[in-house]
């Protein structure tokens, strides 16, 4: 008894709050927001009861996701100011816990999710675990400069999933927006890179500041921007959007490209404000979107075609 | 409050958790049975 009392007494004590960090609940909710924008502009209607099931199951694979990435970067995150404090290299919840605890929900959000919704939401639900699991963390990350580019695709599907658990089968509309939240993807981290760049360095992550440098960076994030910001208005041309749509899409498209330039001409490298700024844009430029796209199909605002 | 003292705290707080947890998995596997019995 006493041995098992002394096995307890040395374990991490972990809080509730310690498993919900575990769970990035910031990726989180923005994968929630966009996996249920694919579901409210799918054209069918689901119960629901599956719909707030298929939610779950969402929510529960990006928690997976982000329990599994931690336990896996626990090493180099004890490294980097920004990630330090996160539950496992501050010794609050042990490795192997965060494992178990990753492992357990990603078979949990896939095997229910096959069971009461549909089997492709749950296919591309366990191909955008294992994207990320395996292929971002485990094989990218630390290998080379294009690892968010790539990596970025199991963060660019839930609104495809969203649209499979609701319709049962894919088709252009739900890939369009997976299009957008990829090509979003490496202006957002790369911006985030340039003033964390010595974060990354000294984890030894081949971040694109610290292998190619800050130049290279501005030159790839002006790239990436200059092709998201028109694909972000497709939308409208095609006909799956209106008028709020457009509006979010130019207005905030037009932002975008403005800190970008700002971007471009940096003097203050140590400091890096303008990628500081680009990095709170992409957020508002990715959120504005969807929540323009949502308000228009839940508000019944006709597509942009229907007006003229 | 010891150390002792605040660990075994968390650890009942994470077995409460971990309980609801259960029963909201119990019941949503009830609910959706019954969607999928009598859509």
């Amino acid at each position: 008894m006493a041995n098992i009392d002394t096995f307890v007494a040395s374990r991490p004590a972990a809080t509730v709050g310690d498993f919900f960090a575990l769970m990035k609940p910031r990726v989180m909710s923005l994968v929630v927001f966009t996996g249920f924008t694919g579901m409210a502009i799918a054209p069918a209607s689901a119960n629901i009861l599956t719909a707030f099931c298929a939610l779950l199951c969402i929510a529960a694979g990006a928690g997976a996701s982000g329990a599994l990435n931690m336990a896996y970067d626990a090493d180099i995150d004890g490294l980097m100011a920004r990630t330090a404090a996160r539950p496992i290299p501050m010794g609050r919840i042990a490795r192997g816990d965060a494992l178990a605890f990753g492992w357990m929900l990603a078979v949990a959000a896939v095997a229910t999710m096959a069971l009461f919704v549909n089997d492709l939401a749950a296919g591309l639900l366990a191909f955008t675990i294992f994207f990320y699991v395996g292929i971002y963390t485990l094989l990218l990350k630390r290998r080379t400069p294009q690892n968010i580019v790539i990596g970025g695709l199991s963060g660019a599907l839930p609104p495809a999933i969203g649209w499979a658990a609701v319709t049962g089968a894919l088709s252009w509309q739900p890939l369009l927006l997976v299009a957008i939240i990829f090509l979003w993807t490496p202006p957002h981290f790369w911006s985030l890179s340039l003033f964390r760049s010595d974060d990354y360095a000294r984890a030894g992550v081949p971040m694109l500041p610290v292998v190619r440098g800050k130049r290279s960076t501005r030159r790839h994030i002006l790239v990436y921007a200059l092709i998201l910001v028109p694909l972000g208005i497709a939308p409208a041309a095609l006909g799956m959007a209106g008028p709020l749509y457009v509006s979010a899409a130019v207005g905030t498209g037009g932002v975008l490209l403005w800190r970008t330039e700002a971007v471009m001409r940096e003097a203050d490298e140590a400091r890096e404000p303008a990628a500081r700024r680009l990095f709170t844009a992409t957020i508002v430029y990715l959120f504005l979107l969807f929540a323009a796209l949502l308000a228009e199909h839940l508000g019944g605002i006709a597509p942009l075609h229907a007006w003229f | 409050m010891d150390a002792n003292e605040r660990a075994a705290r968390q650890r009942k707080r994470r077995n409460w958790a971990i309980a609801a947890v259960l029963a909201g998995v119990v019941v949503l596997f009830y609910l959706m049975t019954m969607v999928r019995v009598h859509p």
